[in-house]
Formats: structure tokens, sequence, C-alpha cells
């Protein structure tokens, strides 16, 4: 769960105030609880989720800039440093997908000089949809 | 608009069987075998579907057989090809997904099939086509390719053509590329058969289907500064008729309708579809639930379904203030938005369909379950699809899910359902009721039952 999502809108919310209604009237008097336990029975499942979601995220959309819910949606995709990143990190992912040649041809790193023999096979980068068959 | 066979068009009046399924039966699911479009073609002879992988699978309807009168013309394997690949966005250091989001088919024009698919930022145009024949009897070459000595040659002879084994083959006839700042979320092909539109976060671009290096902005809501961002596109659709309409919907619930004859950049609509929303039931959730995740208009033309993420709302074109017909597909989900908003599960983007007399619509829900809504009769059947269901010909039994402590049985509660079990793409044929609907990595086809 990312905990700094947030829906844009929550900046102008007019349920903030109603949720205040019923406190304030508890400290006011007496008279005035019965209308707090009206507004309680009448929350909707909706707002009762809200109430709960508050609770365990009380930061939650009280930052400024209610589009970040829109921009972290613009910008989806991992970000890598450069494509050098990129490549290794798909060359882990393929190595750990696909069963790679004996242990020891894949320890080609800084020790020696590698030769073509040492290098692990280039494995083919198709893999037919599993729906074809 | 073509009539539907056997059965009215009404998706309730008959029941529904199983009739395939498609995809590996093991519990790991590859994160490439995720199934993200499926789409039959205008005769819905073929069905296309588009993975996470960027692979594309074509399913080809038997021809009936008249000794086999129970298979009513399966689907097989017709062709399979890697459509897109990762790529690596230097500028950003971002990955571009090679994940197919969308594939149309093109109208049929000669013995070739087209169709456009399309991953975030790439569309491609693919020719796939047949070859049962080849010559033979070339003067210059042999029978396996290798030249012969022009001089040996003594005698002239005409090359026969030869029947062979059917070989399909793909290929990639044009790409639009480089169109796209953000993501492409739906591409549209136009009535007029010449150009179509791919849509992203922002933008709505206009192609013609054979020109790769140039495309026409007509619709860009990117305001001046980001931070003003409101809303986003979420889907795009060109009106079935007339060829200067397209609708898109936004993230905020709204539907635009826009005419490219009114002006060149559609930024002002035609028409504005919104439905009023009471101000006191507004909670946190209001805005992501109302986001439109899909939009398709009836094959009438007169009528846009929505699919928002609790219901489906049917709205008729000429009123703008409020859908004709809401039907909720899982209402019991609104006390269970905090735990969807933690586990994602409310950013998920469901699909609709129309059947092809408009009389139905479609559309799936978790725990693998689809949902269908009868517009005549107001009556909506729940079904899933599993393997356990999935003898030839075994009729679905319609599921129920209960909210309360009382469970009946055949019913599952709210809290045992399979959130990651989530249908999000279903397509029904455009004349006959065979449905085809996508279990993240198995596809499942549904026929109505024979008698």
């Amino acid at each position: 769960m990312k905990v700094n999502k947030t829906a844009f809108s929550l900046s102008a919310h007019p349920v903030m105030s109603e949720l205040h209604v019923g406190t304030v009237a508890l400290q006011c008097s007496p008279s005035a609880v019965f209308v707090w336990e009206m507004e309680d029975k009448v929350i909707s499942p909706e707002k009762a989720e809200e109430a709960k979601l508050k609770a365990r995220y009380p930061h939650l959309g009280q930052k400024p800039g209610g589009s970040d819910f829109l921009r972290k949606r613009l910008q989806k995709g991992q970000k890598y440093f450069d494509s050098g990143d990129y490549n290794m990190a798909k060359a882990k992912m393929k190595n750990k997908q696909l069963p790679t040649a004996a242990p020891d041809k894949t320890e080609v790193t800084g020790d020696h000089i590698p030769t073509p023999q040492d290098l692990p096979q280039r494995k083919p980068s198709l893999v037919a949809s599993k729906l074809a068959g | 608009m073509a009539g539907v066979a056997g059965g009215g068009g009404n998706g309730n009046d008959f029941q529904w069987c199983f009739s395939q399924v498609q995809g590996a039966v093991d519990e790991d699911v590859a994160e490439a075998d995720i199934i993200s479009t499926v789409e039959f073609n205008y005769s819905g002879d073929l069905l296309a579907t588009g993975d996470k992988g960027g692979r594309v699978v074509i399913f080809q309807r038997e021809q009936e057989n008249k000794s086999r009168p129970h298979s009513r013309g399966e689907y097989n394997v017709y062709s399979t090809f890697q459509s897109h690949e990762p790529e690596f966005d230097y500028l950003k250091s971002l990955e571009i997904e090679e994940k197919i989001n969308k594939i149309r088919w093109l109208p049929q024009q000669n013995a070739a099939h087209f169709l456009l698919s399309t991953n975030d930022k790439t569309i491609k145009l693919w020719k796939i086509s047949e070859r049962d024949k080849r010559a033979e009897g070339y003067n210059l070459k042999d029978e396996d390719g290798r030249l012969r000595d022009p001089f040996k040659i003594t005698a002239l002879r005409v090359p026969i053509l030869k029947p062979m084994d059917l070989m399909v083959e793909a290929s990639p006839r044009r790409i639009f590329a480089n169109a796209h700042t953000y993501h492409i979320n739906s591409i549209s092909v136009n009535s007029d058969h010449e150009t179509y539109l791919s849509a992203d976060d922002l933008r709505i671009n206009l192609w013609h289907l054979e020109i790769t290096d140039r495309s026409f902005n007509i619709v860009d809501i990117k305001p001046a500064n980001m931070e003003e961002l409101t809303e986003v596109i979420t889907a795009a659709e060109f009106h079935p008729h007339h060829c200067n309409v397209f609708v898109y919907s936004s993230s905020k619930g709204t539907i635009r309708l826009c005419d490219m004859r009114s002006s060149a950049l559609c930024d002002r609509h035609s028409k504005f579809f919104e439905e009023p929303e009471d101000p006191s039931s507004r909670s946190f959730f209001s805005e992501i639930i109302s986001s439109i995740s899909d939009v398709k208009f009836s094959h009438s033309g007169r009528y846009m379904m929505t699919r928002d993420y609790l219901s489906v709302k049917v709205w008729d074109l000429n009123m703008e203030n409020r859908p004709v017909e809401t039907y909720q597909v899982h209402e019991y989900l609104r006390s269970k938005l905090c735990s969807l908003y933690e586990n994602d599960c409310i950013f998920d983007k469901f699909e609709c369909c129309w059947n092809g007399s408009d009389g139905a619509i479609m559309t799936g829900s978790y725990n693998n379950f689809f949902r269908m809504f009868d517009r005549n009769t107001r009556r909506d059947i729940t079904l899933e699809a599993s393997r356990e269901s999935s003898k030839p010909r075994a009729i679905l039994k319609p599921r129920k899910v209960c909210t309360g402590g009382k469970r009946k049985k055949d019913e599952i509660n709210v809290d045992s359902l399979d959130f990651n079990k989530k249908i999000l793409h279903t397509a029904w044929h455009p004349m006959e009721n065979i449905i085809a609907v996508a279990a993240t990595n198995n596809l499942y086809i549904f026929q109505d039952k024979i008698n």
C-alpha cells in the first residue's frame, strides 16, 4: 500500500465539516447529543469506510496540490538510473525466469577476462504465449 | 444492426454454458501471460487477445461441422505473434511496457485481416494473411532455392501453383510512434475506415491509417501549470456511424462528446454528460469510484455505456444530465472501500460490452465473477469463470454474493471473495450469443445452450 496516495479532491472536501459538526454538538450541550446520534445513524457505508481510512492514515490528503494522485498516475512505471541500469535489471529478470547454464559459467566478474566460452548462452528472448498451446 | 441469433439478443432468456478455456492451468501465473485485452472482429470469426508480454494470439472459429452438430464452432489458435517489445525511454529513464493495452480490428476489405494493437506509446497496424499455395517449377532456381546455371536451361516452363499446408503470417504494416507523451489508454477505428484516434491521459490524436509520420492533435487537456491538473482522459471512442463524432471519458466521471466538424481542436465539447451528485453523500472515495474506466457506444449509435468502479450506466446521447439506466455491478463493495483502497483494487479498470442487438450488457467483477444485465427485462445474472465448472456444454450456475452473516447454500460471503481474480476484459460476439471472458491468464469462451 502506497501511503502517499491521495485523491486530489480531498483538499476541498465538504465532509470534513460534517465530521466536525458531530463533535461540536457533543461539546455544546446535552440536548445536542441527540443530533449527533442522528448523524451517526445515517452515515453511509462509504463515509464509514472513509473514517476507517482516516483513522489508519491520518496524514492522507493533507498535502496541498491535490494532483499528487494524478501525477503519480501520469508517471507510472519504475524509474531507472539510466539505460545500463535498465538492461542490468532486465538481464537479472531473464536469468531468474529461464534457467541458465552451469553455475561456474556465470561467475564471470572481475577475477579474469571472460572468453566467449565462459559467457552464459544467449537465450532466445521470445517465449510463445501459453494461450497458443 | 444485425439481429442476434438464438434468443432475441438478451442475456437471460436462455442459459449460458461453458464452451472452451485456453491458457495454462498451473497456479503460478507468469506476469507476461496475463491477458490485457480481448476483441472479436466484425464478423466474430476471429478473436484476438493481447497480453502483458506484448504478444497477440488470434483464435479462429471453426466451420460448423455437420457431422458434429454439438460443436458450435470452436475457437482454435489461428496466429500468434510478438506485437510489442519492452523499450527504454532514455530521456525519462523509464521503461515502456510491452503490455498490449488495446486491440481493434479493421473491417475486412480483402482476404487479409488487419488489426491495430497498442502499448503505452506505440500503435502498430498488423496484417494477418494466409498462404496456402506455393509456386513450383521456377526456371531460374531449383525447388530448394539454389540458382540454376542459366546456360544449362534448355526449355522454358510456366511455374504452377501447388497447394501447401496453411501458413498464417502476421506482418507489421505500419508503426505509429512518438505521438504520445503520456500512456495510451484507447484506440478507436473511425467509421470512415480511413482514420483512427488514439488517446492518452491528456491528449487525443487523429491518425490516417496510411500515414505514420503525422498525426493531428484533436483534444488537449493538459493545463499550462501541471499543479492545476484535476482530471485525466480515461477512454475514448469514435461514434459507430458518424465519422465526425467521438466521445472521451474522464477520471471525474464525466463524458464529453466532440464534433470534429465544429473545430479542428476539440477542446470544447459539443455535449457534456454528467450525473448530478448529491453533495451530502460525497466522501474521500467519491471521485475515485466515479472515474470511468471504459466507454462504449451501442451498435445502434443511439446510446453509450460507461463503467465506473461500482456500476455500469447507459446514456442516451440526447440526454446529458443523467444516464437512462444504471446497473449496480457489486454494490456490496461500497462497505469495503477502505481495504480496496489499501490494496489498490479501487483503481482496477473494468471494461464493459454490448451484445449484438444492444439488448444486454456485460462487465466483469472479482472472484472471476462477471455480470450480465438484460436491458429489456431488467434481469441480471452473475456467473463465474472457473475450471471447476468447465465441463463441455456444462450450464453455468448463477452465483450470488451475500453480505450479512447468514450465508445461504451456494452463496459466497463478500469477505471470501478473491480480489486477485479480476475479470477486467470481456467481449461479446457481434451477432451471436458467444462471449469471451479473460480471467487473468485464462481465456474462457461461453455460448448459449443449444437445444
